[in-house]
């Protein structure tokens, strides 16, 4: 392995010595915007909505179960085992399964369900985009196998903007292995620049704000 | 210019449907990016770009502690940072890992690092199977082509291009219609997804802080690929590290905007080690390989350090005249466009195409779109100048480094200049007359209508 | 301030296109400046530089030091010649502290033509008179080097009977690029072409622009149209009565 002879490489075309000090890098530029709470919804709601894909909005939760009851509409789905879809019920819904806690179990589950239905970590409201920090509450793959992903979230979870998360999660390494940011379906233009949605991840994609 | 470049700009100039691909392709990209960096979309953006300059420019300035500091963090979280100083060792590693643990297949998502390696081949030639995932490498891997474009690779071809493909290479029956297209490369690549062993990525960014990498994408290929198979091997070149994970703030609002026009990419994936223990799915094993492959040699030289800045967000790609009419094959090696031209010859050498940092009327357009503000054509003409030295000191090329001694000879002797001058235009050839719509030279230069006032 | 100002009229204009430095000329005085021509001027050396030659290139603009470095403001009709000066002079003798420092106090005092107008002499009325349908070209130097774009327009909406149609696509380069027009001739030419396509869109009977590097290249490229389209130096317009 040459670990030694690309430092070796890099610091002499630096002339820099091993250990040597840095200068100060330049300071985080994080600029977070006062947004309140409604302005944010309707931000994300609106968001999602240009790329094509749907929000509801359910001011508690049986609402949201309601909801996601009737966009299953028979259909199958994974839940994952966040808390707050707990709360809504979801797990209860016909044609769902949870409690996942086993990976090849899961992907089993994953691979023929029609629907994954997911909670988020946060919301970003400027762009729409949901934040799933892995863990064993979010699995990876139930927001990525099945060809339709519905995530319930809490209002109270909705940020600014990237500015805002990075504020307020510096260090997402600290906590997760995996942190993805999700922004709109699974899409793709790479035949003529034609846009085709659901190339590999979900093509459909729904967000639903409960509060 | 080489034979071999000069033949390939004139066959992309002559052929029209190429043009037509790459003008609407480029052009809509082109179009996204501008209204997505609007003043009145992201007031920011010169703000942004400042940032991310410097940002970059101080990573690069000390890579050596910041590539030390990811090593540190990724091992911290349980992966492991090969450091790779050539293509053959991104290879053996790979093969020896594969070799070790049984694996035999293995799926990519968008590299242009592994691509620079030829990653795939030597992964053919030892028996595994490396299949590309996103659409459009799916589509070049079948069809036996390099990519043509760093965020379209075959944007050159249309829906019957890619019919024949598929129906040649998949055993499928004739498909035209690009939304079956792509349901057809998503359940084959479903089946790899879910058998490989192996996952290669590479990485938009490396994040010293948190030992993170971090994968941008449209499809969800890249995803798949980093969750499904057990090992996840991310490859990246030593130049992708930045500070900090907060720093992903600047640069991930201009990666998208500068790229395509979107304000995010779809996943923005943010992958530090293998799966923690109590979490249910992921890989269980993580390895970083950093690739020097010819990058230190970019460092040393402060005006050309700056080429290492890049994001590889196309934009230059989508807005120079040059690269939207002759495209990327016409390129002599993975990197196309403006930013192709730069690092060519600092990767391989000038002598592999000396043709190629004069192949811009330096128009600086690049310049102005590059989200981490390069100044490419500060770095073309750089290159032109090492090109000439390398020149001198061959004896090659001598008579035009004759006839420019000769000129500013002239240029420096005035009187000498006032004389011969006026011959030299009289003396021009009548096809270069033709080119630039001069008439009859004119009777009287300037200064002797001057002196005449 | 005084008055005087010098002429940098660059060796194509000085061989090639000598209207355009009278056109100047007569602007300048209009307004009220008094010009001189240092006759020891030659070339910026630009040619050299783009072409990798920068020891030659460096002779040149030595050459250029010593010829306008006593005088207070130096004017040039050339976007592509000012910014070799201002921006690529300190490029070349980066490792000659003493030459840089000539560069240095000589960049602030060297202009474009349409950028003297409007941010020293402060004028955007010349009293100009052109009855005619034109479009502008705006070069690439000019435009993204020296930040060159409102000026000339200002400059333009002013000249009494003139009609300005924006060019679409705007900001393409038309394609000359010095020798990249002989080297690399066929794609010089395509982007000649897309120019004239533009120019000939517009419905313009002429095309205006800043460098007679540009309108060679376009001049050339609107002959091979067919397009009756013909080109102007903004100098040209502006000395129009």
């Amino acid at each position: 392995m040459s670990r030694a002879a690309v430092l070796h490489r890099i610091r002499t075309a630096l002339c820099r010595s091993e250990g040597q000090a840095i200068l100060q890098p330049p300071p985080v530029r994080l600029r977070v915007p006062e947004v309140e709470r409604e302005q944010r919804i309707a931000n994300v709601c609106r968001a999602v909505e240009a790329l094509a894909g749907k929000t509801h909005r359910a001011a508690a939760t049986h609402g949201a179960r309601d909801f996601v009851g009737a966009a299953l509409a028979g259909c199958s789905a994974v839940a994952s085992n966040a808390p707050f879809l707990a709360e809504c019920g979801i797990g209860t819904l016909p044609g769902v399964r949870t409690g996942f806690t086993d990976e090849a179990a899961l992907r089993a589950a994953c691979t023929s369900a029609d629907v994954g239905i997911t909670s988020a970590d946060y919301v970003l409201a400027d762009t729409g985009t949901l934040v799933m920090l892995s863990s064993p509450e979010e699995a990876r793959m139930i927001s990525l196998l099945p060809p339709s992903h519905i995530a319930v979230v809490q209002a109270s979870r909705i940020l600014t903007g990237l500015d805002e998360l990075f504020s307020v999660l510096p260090h997402p390494a600290d906590v997760t292995s995996s942190m993805v940011m999700i922004t709109g379906p699974s899409r793709t233009g790479d035949i003529e620049m034609t846009l085709v949605r659901g190339v590999h991840g979900p093509g459909e994609f729904t967000v639903v704000v409960v509060g | 210019m080489s034979v071999d470049f000069d033949r390939k700009i004139h066959g992309a100039l002559a052929n029209q449907k190429q043009q037509r691909a790459i003008q609407n392709a480029t052009g809509k990209m082109k179009a996204g990016r501008e209204a997505m960096v609007a003043p009145e979309i992201l007031p920011d953006y010169q703000e942004l770009r400042a940032q991310a300059n410097a940002l970059k420019k101080h990573t690069i300035d000390h890579l050596d502690h910041y590539l030390e500091e990811f090593e540190r963090n990724v091992e911290a979280h349980g992966g492991k940072v090969i450091w790779a100083k050539d293509a053959t060792e991104v290879a053996d590693f790979v093969l020896s890992l594969a070799r070790d643990r049984g694996a035999h297949l293995i799926v990519k998502s968008k590299s242009m690092t592994s691509e620079e390696v030829d990653l795939n081949e030597r992964l053919e030639h030892d028996g595994l199977e490396a299949v590309e995932t996103d659409l459009g490498e799916y589509i070049m891997q079948l069809a036996g082509e390099r990519p043509f474009h760093i965020v379209g690779p075959a944007l050159h071809k249309d829906r019957y291009d890619v019919a024949d493909v598929f129906e040649k290479r998949l055993g499928v029956g004739r498909e035209t219609v690009i939304e079956k297209q792509a349901a057809i490369a998503r359940v084959r690549l479903r089946e790899k997804f879910l058998a490989a062993d192996i996952g290669i990525s590479g990485a938009n960014f490396l994040v010293a802080d948190s030992g993170a990498v971090v994968i941008v994408e449209n499809e969800g290929n890249a995803r798949l690929t980093t969750t499904a198979p057990k090992i996840h091997i991310a490859i990246a070149g030593i130049e992708k590290v930045i500070p900090r994970a907060q720093d992903l703030a600047v640069f991930l609002k201009l990666l998208a905007r500068s790229a395509t026009g979107q304000a995010l990419p779809v996943y923005t994936s943010f992958l530090s080690g293998p799966r923690r223990k109590t979490e249910i799915d992921g890989p269980e094993e993580f390895y970083v390989v950093v690739l020097d492959n010819g990058r230190t040699r970019l460092l040393p030289d402060r005006a050309k350090r700056q080429s290492l800045y890049c994001i590889r967000c196309g934009a230059c790609l989508n807005t120079c005249p040059v690269y939207r009419r002759v495209g990327g094959h016409a390129f002599p090696w993975v990197y196309a466009g403006p930013i192709g031209a730069i690092l060519t010859p600092q990767f391989l050498g000038t002598s592999h195409e000396p043709a190629l940092p004069f192949a811009s009327s330096l128009c600086g357009a690049c310049a102005d779109v590059c989200p981490v503000k390069i100044d490419i054509p500060r770095v073309l003409l750089e290159l032109r100048s090492d090109v000439r030295k390398s020149e001198m000191r061959e004896q090659r090329n001598r008579v035009e480094k004759l006839t420019f001694r000769a000129f500013a000879w002239i240029m420096t002797h005035p009187r000498v200049y006032a004389m011969a001058a006026p011959f030299g235009v009289a003396m021009m050839p009548a096809r270069l007359r033709e080119r630039f719509g001069l008439g009859d030279p004119p009777r009287r230069s300037f200064r002797d209508q001057w002196r005449g006032r | 301030m005084g008055n005087r100002v010098s002429l940098f009229v660059t060796c194509v204009v000085d061989q090639l296109f000598p209207q355009i430095g009278l056109a100047m000329a007569t602007v300048l005085e209009r307004l009220g400046y008094e010009i001189d021509f240092p006759e020891q001027q030659t070339c910026c050396g630009q040619p050299a530089f783009n072409n990798g030659y920068w020891a030659e290139a460096r002779d040149m603009a030595r050459h250029f030091l010593d010829t306008f470095e006593s005088c207070e403001r130096i004017v040039t009709p050339s976007g592509s010649c000012t910014a070799m000066v201002v921006n690529h002079f300190s490029e070349l003798f980066r490792k000659e502290p003493e030459a840089l420092a000539r560069v240095e106090a000589l960049r602030g005092r060297v202009w474009e033509f349409s950028a003297f107008l409007t941010e020293v002499a402060h004028v955007e009325d010349v009293g100009a008179r052109l009855e005619e349908v034109v479009t502008f070209h705006d070069g690439c130097h000019a435009l993204r080097e020296l930040g060159i774009r409102g000026g000339p327009r200002r400059l333009l909406a002013h000249v009494r009977g003139l009609e300005l149609r924006e060019l679409e696509p705007a900001g393409e380069c038309c394609g000359f690029g010095g020798t990249f027009s002989v080297k690399f001739d066929e794609l010089s030419r395509s982007m000649g072409a897309a120019k004239a396509d533009a120019i000939v869109r517009t419905g313009a009977r002429a095309v205006v622009s800043l460098d007679p590097s540009c309108l060679m290249q376009i001049r050339g490229a609107l002959a091979r149209a067919g397009a009756p389209v013909r080109t102007m130096h903004l100098a040209e317009v502006l000395a129009s009565v």
